[in-house]
């Protein structure tokens, strides 16, 4: 199997500094928060790989990243074989083709003022291609009808505007769909009716996801690959079920209890301690180490680095 | 048993339209506990937060109450107005809303809104006011709340924003708190921190909440007993454990197993077609029947059958678990 997205040592640094007069009167020094953090990572193809994490985590910064929406500070982007940090020009506009981006609130993500048809056909059209027809062939393929075609954004519902995203997704014929929370604006009726869309088309068209979400339960639905990420860092990767079945990392257990749970009736949990830190000013050593049940002195120096236990690549010092 | 603390009966509130007069919430009777929380669950326009805002008199205009009573503690509070509503609402009713950066003042401290609210509706002095304020703030479990009785809002993170909201909502000492969509807004681990404090203080303090949401799991961990509304009505209400595990109204079913859960180990999920009708547009008989893999003659003509009207469990006139010949 050959890796259709890859991330090599992939960082992201933003420059949260005060303007450059303030920093001057008031000596302040110059502040970056590091949203990605040395994060490696390849996504098969015509697999989902799912991104979790709180927020502040980075998994949107790195769906971003690969779109080509924000530029990586260090590291390698490889889309098909492709380096869309310093490579070739051409080819890099040439594999952005594939990819698409499916963005969590289908109420800002489509132009109020420009007809479905327009919407779902700009992605072709700017790039010169034939639309005859295209919107509403699209729109029969996610389950609205061809009339569609010449109505607003407004006149639909969220689920349906949802399932218009898609479909301009789905316009330039990408391989790869990088979904951004495509589910969390939506009720739970609605959001199986999108999940399910999404599971007929990657079969139909052999599409590969990168699957951004905070919802464990839709992650485990749609997953085959999970990562798990905390302050920027991926501190834990597995296979779908290797994943929920034993999870090496304290925070990825410390998710799992606290995730609420249908069978759970009257369940008394002993919440998790603490909060995610401030990103400008990460703990040193392990950025979990102040929430961690088996911190140690070498998890306050030292930054643990990925290792692998059978299936698992774990950031752990203690993971076994 | 004694009385409930809030007992809703028959609660319909319109709003007037130039298209005509639109049903929110559509005949509502329900009753919560001292001690007790029940859940509201529903889809976004079922009707939930507008029930909630009906009982604590935060309707905006247009929307008004016109038929129906809410009672608390057997007082009828859906006609008060004005300085004797605003009593009430603080001294014993809390109001929780999901975003807790809009529900505080971004220009006083926590301290000051906290004394302010107790100063508005105890009778104490500043300084026990201030004692007061501290212990609330330590009871949610901020650390160290007497040094951060001086920060503002924006000095605190969203989880500890929330837990100064709660303290403001029960700094009174209510008898009821209305928490709409309390953790929505929060990450999971932060949830179950705020979850397990709901509960807590429901508790130990013998609260009545009402707790709104439309995340079930939330709902199967924290509530006692569930209503589900759907179209501005009450579709199924009862123990948590039964409307989850065997529900009766096909609406609560469907919801149930449109939720992912890899216990089940299904490749597709199932989905209700469709989509909650607009409130212009109710469909004649049953709200549900246009979705409805059950749906009879009879729902497509008669209005669905109000909770009393049946077993009290399911709004439904063919409830899933029992035989349909017994209620056709």
């Amino acid at each position: 199997m050959s890796a259709l997205i890859r991330l090599e040592h992939l960082t992201r640094d933003f420059d949260v500094s005060k303007p450059w007069l303030n920093r001057v009167i008031e000596r302040l020094p110059k502040a970056t928060l590091r949203a990605v953090a040395d994060v490696s990572l390849e996504v098969e193809e015509n697999s989902v790989y799912a991104l979790v994490g709180e927020s502040g985590s980075g998994k949107s910064t790195i769906g971003r990243i690969i779109a080509g929406l924000v530029p990586a500070s260090d590291g390698v982007v490889e889309i098909d074989g492709v380096d869309i940090v310093s490579g070739d020009a051409a080819r890099i506009a040439e594999v952005r083709r594939e990819l698409q981006m499916i963005f969590q609130d289908p109420y800002a993500s489509l132009n109020p003022r420009w007809k479905v048809r327009d919407i779902i056909a700009e992605p072709v059209a700017v790039r010169g291609g034939d639309v005859s027809g295209l919107a509403e062939r699209l729109l029969e393929q996610v389950g609205l009808s061809a009339a569609d075609a010449g109505k607003f954004p407004h006149e639909f519902s969220g689920g349906q505007r949802q399932r218009i995203c898609i479909a301009r997704a789905l316009a330039s014929n990408p391989k790869i769909i990088i979904c951004d929370e495509p589910t969390s604006a939506l009720d739970v009726s609605v959001q199986s009716q999108v999940l399910n869309l999404m599971s007929d088309l990657r079969e139909e068209m052999g599409l590969t996801y990168l699957f951004i979400s905070h919802d464990l339960t839709v992650v485990q639905h749609m997953a085959d690959r999970i990562g798990v990420l905390y302050l920027g860092a991926l501190v834990e990767e597995a296979p779908r079920d290797r994943l929920f079945a034993a999870p090496k990392h304290p925070y990825t257990q410390m998710l799992f209890d606290a995730a609420p749970r249908m069978d759970a009736f009257g369940r008394e949990v002993d919440p998790p301690k603490g909060e995610i830190p401030d990103a400008i000013n990460p703990p040193p050593g392990c950025p979990y180490h102040p929430r961690c049940p088996l911190a140690t002195e070498r998890c306050r120096s030292e930054v643990p680095q990925p290792r692998m236990i059978g299936e698992t690549r774990v950031r752990c010092h203690h993971a076994e | 048993m004694s009385d409930p603390v809030l007992s809703v009966r028959d609660l319909v509130v319109e709003i007037p339209t130039r298209r005509g007069v639109l049903r929110p919430v559509d005949g509502v009777s329900y009753d919560i506990a001292a001690g007790e929380i029940l859940g509201v669950v529903g889809e976004s326009g079922a009707g939930k937060s507008m029930t909630g805002n009906a009982v604590i008199g935060l309707l905006d205009r247009p929307a008004r109450i016109t038929s129906g009573e809410i009672l608390l503690t057997g007082q009828p509070i859906h006609r008060l107005q004005g300085e004797a509503l605003r009593r009430l609402r603080g001294r014993r009713m809390g109001m929780i809303f999901q975003d807790p950066l809009t529900s505080l003042n971004p220009l006083l401290t926590v301290g000051d809104q906290l004394t302010e609210t107790i100063l508005e509706h105890l009778d104490v002095s500043p300084a026990e006011a201030r004692e007061r304020a501290v212990a609330a703030l330590d009871e949610v479990g901020i650390p160290a709340a007497r040094q951060r009785i001086g920060s503002y809002p924006h000095e605190f993170s969203g989880g500890m924003r929330q837990r100064v909201v709660i303290a403001l909502a029960l700094c009174a000492e209510p008898e009821l708190v209305i928490a709409d969509e309390p953790t929505t807004a929060l990450d999971v681990s932060v949830q179950a921190q705020i979850v397990a404090l709901l509960k807590r203080l429901c508790r130990e303090r013998g609260v009545a909440v009402m707790l709104v949401t439309h995340d079930m799991g939330v709902i199967a961990e924290a509530a006692d007993r569930v209503a589900v509304m759907y179209a501005g009505r009450l579709a199924e209400l009862g123990p948590v454990r039964d409307v989850v595990t065997a529900a009766r109204h096909p609406y609560t079913a469907g919801l149930m197993a449109s939720t992912p859960d890899a216990s089940r180990g299904q490749r597709r999920l199932r989905q209700i077609p469709g989509a909650m009708p607009r409130l212009d547009a109710l469909p004649v008989g049953c709200a549900f029947h246009p979705r409805c893999d059950r749906a009879e003659p009879r729902c497509r003509q008669t209005p669905g059958p109000t909770l009393s009207a049946c077993d009290g469990r399911a709004a439904c006139w063919f409830p899933l678990g029992q035989p349909k010949e017994v209620l056709a």
